[in-house]
């Protein structure tokens, strides 16, 4: 744990000094494109009481002064797959941004869709020193959450304290300053695969770029898709994109639960080349725009011309029925959806109090994909678009966007971690020795 | 798997990414600093070299100090800023021929080349002139404005006759006495510094004012009245101007300078003495003997 303590707390100081400069660079390595967005942070005091405009989510803090999106290569499921290829995909996204915004960037905040993720609850309970619970109280009774074999090659992506109990009060989001004895909180822990970490760093370390942040994609797409409203009650955000589909739930302001199916748009994709005969490019083409779920009457005698491109164009002049086409579409979809479905079950989201669903990500934009995950995952079914951001392109608006547009809110506000607290003096090894250099360091 | 090795032949058609050199370059153009030293910098830079290169041949540096003062006598040498004629008023004739030939101006000359203050103060230094103020006029005109000395008496020293004004001032030389008769002659030590006494005696003098020769100051701290005749009324060091007023009143009741006297002595109030020619003296003396003799007998 201490590496990983000593790895985040470099993030941290690597964010505040991109602050300190103003620019910070937004990345966002899929399976179907890579975004890029940049940053500029002007100060919160660029709006006054009379704009209307608070601080909001943080979104009012920054704004986008470049964006990039490019074909992802070399990216599968999420996870890097040929570093070659996909070091030049980022190369292209960032340099893009960078000459839109005609700033240099050297700071990136990236976020992770694949590498398995897997929750955690932990808890862990402490004695209070003192009358009132303390900042260290609490770096205590974090450092005394017992954390449980994870496996090994993994990795602490997240660790977010979600509640704290105070002797018999639950429920408490900031405990600092109450009177009580026992303090317990609640603890949750987001693991991914240590290597596919290890190669996005590498990849982004090739661009020259420092690493000043890294989300899970899941955590983003929710921070920026969810209302304030569905984040509160309990939501869930499934990201459809496009090699995987990420879902995570949300209560209390707090990501409890997170999970990705190893399925996305890519696949359809696929389905419809192989089903149809055709070259990817053309399935694509024509999943964007005859694509959808529900099929009528009207779709039996909606024509769509294939274009075999076998370079017989006399004779190769196919043609399929948009119903067929949905009949292929379909049962992936609802795969995909049945899938989640099996993972919101095993996180236990019957229980929670509102059981809001949002679909947001590149894939969930497939016409009529409401109305069919609402037979599978409930009736509070909606479709979700990231949070407006200050200056992002009319473009990058849409739901394919929300995890770079939610890592742009997490660059700005980012959460507590487990990090953020010191830990405990008892744990340092040279107590002694390093109490006495902090003693001389703060009193000279 | 794909090759591991780019071929040249196989290779994408067409690949949007920069190399990463290209990046680094690029990344490297953006960093804030290197940008303005390149947009700003760079330029100026080769604009100074340029003009420097140009600048270090002789001949091009001549030509642009020629083209400078071309440009600057055109532009002093325009109608507007020329003078043409000098005028100067408040000077009898011969005080402006003095002006002129102290002013060596040679016409037509630019206003820009006049040194205004210092021909005023060469102009002021002339003995005649009590003040003087030149300025350019409208039209091309140098005036000279003189307010003249004007003379109030003749002052004679060991050089010859001066004339002089009101405040002592040597204006200029006199030929000859009868040039000026009408002016009062004043001479002797420090008559100069005492002028407004002297001018004094001159202005009680009244019925004897056409009898008065000059008034001489002797010793720095009195005055002689001369008059014709050789007579002289000789004055206290104090109250010069009661002591003279009674020599006229004397003169007007027993008609004293009528008579043979020679020098009236006023420098002792309390005793008046008057000096007789040497024949009054005689003569006084046998008028004087006849009346003894007569008493006698």
């Amino acid at each position: 744990m201490k590496d990983l303590y000593q790895s985040q707390r470099a993030m941290r100081n690597m964010r505040q000094a991109a602050m300190q400069r103003g620019v910070i660079a937004i990345l966002d390595v899929g399976t179907s494109k890579i975004a890029c967005l940049i940053l500029r942070f002007d100060g919160p005091d660029r709006f006054r009481d009379s704009d209307g405009v608070g601080s909001m989510a943080g979104q009012s803090a920054f704004r986008v002064i470049g964006a990039a999106t490019t074909r992802s290569r070399g990216v599968r499921f999420g996870e890097v797959e040929a570093m070659a290829e996909t070091e030049r995909a980022i190369r292209t996204a960032v340099q893009a941004a960078q000459k839109m915004a005609n700033v240099r960037v050297d700071h990136v905040i990236a976020c992770l869709g694949g590498g398995l993720p897997r929750s955690y609850g932990l808890d862990g309970q402490a004695a209070v020193e003192g009358p009132v619970v303390t900042e260290a109280d609490i770096g205590r009774v974090l450092s005394a959450c017992e954390v449980p074999d994870y496996g090994e090659g993994r990795e602490v992506l997240h660790a977010q304290p979600i509640n704290f109990a105070l002797d018999h009060r639950n429920g408490m989001a900031d405990p600092r300053g109450q009177i009580g004895n026992d303090l317990t909180c609640d603890l949750h822990m987001l693991t991914v695969e240590a290597a596919t970490i290890r190669n996005l760093l590498h990849c982004i370390n090739r661009c020259d770029l420092e690493l000043a942040g890294l989300a899970s994609s899941a955590y983003a797409s929710g921070i920026s898709a969810l209302v304030e409203d569905e984040q509160e009650l309990g939501a869930a955000c499934i990201d459809m994109g496009g090699g995987t589909t990420s879902l995570s739930i949300f209560m209390r302001k707090h990501m409890i639960y997170a999970d990705t199916v190893r399925m996305g748009g890519d696949h359809v994709t696929g389905d419809i080349s192989m089903g149809l005969q055709v070259p990817l490019a053309m399935a694509e083409r024509i999943k964007t725009f005859y694509g959808g779920v529900m099929a009528t009457g009207m779709d039996d005698r909606e024509m769509i011309d294939t274009g075999g491109e076998t370079g017989d164009w006399e004779r190769d002049r196919r043609s399929v029925s948009r119903a067929e086409l949905i009949g292929i579409i379909r049962p992936r979809v609802e795969e995909i959806l049945e899938e989640v479905r099996m993972r919101l079950d095993a996180a236990g989201f019957e229980h929670l109090p509102s059981q809001q669903i949002v679909l947001t990500g590149g894939a969930s934009q497939i016409p009529g994909l409401d109305g069919l995950a609402s037979r599978i995952l409930g009736q509070q079914v909606r479709l979700g678009r990231p949070l407006r951001v200050q200056g992002l392109p009319q473009a990058a608006t849409g739901a394919a966007f929300s995890a770079s547009v939610g890592l742009s809110l997490f660059a700005a506000h980012p959460q507590d971690e487990w990090w953020d607290f010191d830990i405990p003096a008892e744990k340092y090894p040279a107590r002694s020795l390093r109490r006495a250099v902090r003693w001389f360091k703060e009193n000279w | 798997m794909r090759a591991l090795r780019r071929n040249r032949a196989d290779a994408a058609p067409r690949d949007p990414a920069p190399s990463r050199w290209g990046y680094r370059f690029q990344r490297w153009m953006l960093t804030p600093g290197l940008r303005r030293l390149i947009l700003v910098g760079l330029p100026l830079l080769a604009l100074g070299g340029a003009l420097a290169g140009w600048a270090a041949q002789e001949s091009n540096r001549q030509m642009v100090a020629e083209a400078i003062a071309k440009a600057r006598m055109e532009f002093l040498s325009r109608e507007e800023f020329m003078v043409r004629v000098m005028a100067v008023d408040g000077a009898d004739d011969g005080l402006s021929r003095r002006i002129r030939t102290v002013l060596p101006v040679e016409f037509p000359i630019s206003s820009f080349d006049l040194e205004l203050a210092a021909m005023r103060a060469k102009v002021a230094a002339l003995a005649p002139v009590a003040d003087a103020a030149i300025r350019v006029r409208p039209g091309g005109v140098l005036q000279v404005t003189v307010e003249q000395r004007q003379p109030v008496a003749v002052f004679r020293g060991a050089e010859g006759l001066r004339l002089i004004d009101a405040e002592g001032v040597l204006i200029g030389p006199l030929a000859a006495r009868a040039d000026r008769a009408d002016l009062p002659l004043i001479t002797g030590d420090g008559a100069r510094a005492a002028l407004a006494e002297g001018l004094r005696l001159y202005d009680v003098a009244g019925p004897v004012r056409h009898r008065m020769r000059a008034v001489v100051r002797m010793g720095e701290r009195r005055w002689d009245v001369v008059l014709d005749r050789g007579q002289r009324i000789l004055l206290p060091t104090r109250t010069p101007i009661r002591a003279f007023e009674r020599v006229i009143a004397l003169d007007q009741a027993q008609d004293l300078l009528g008579r043979d006297v020679t020098v009236v002595d006023m420098r002792i109030a309390d005793r008046p003495t008057i000096r007789l020619n040497e024949q009054a003296v005689a003569e006084l003396r046998r008028v004087n003997g006849q009346e003894q003799e007569a008493g006698d007998e």
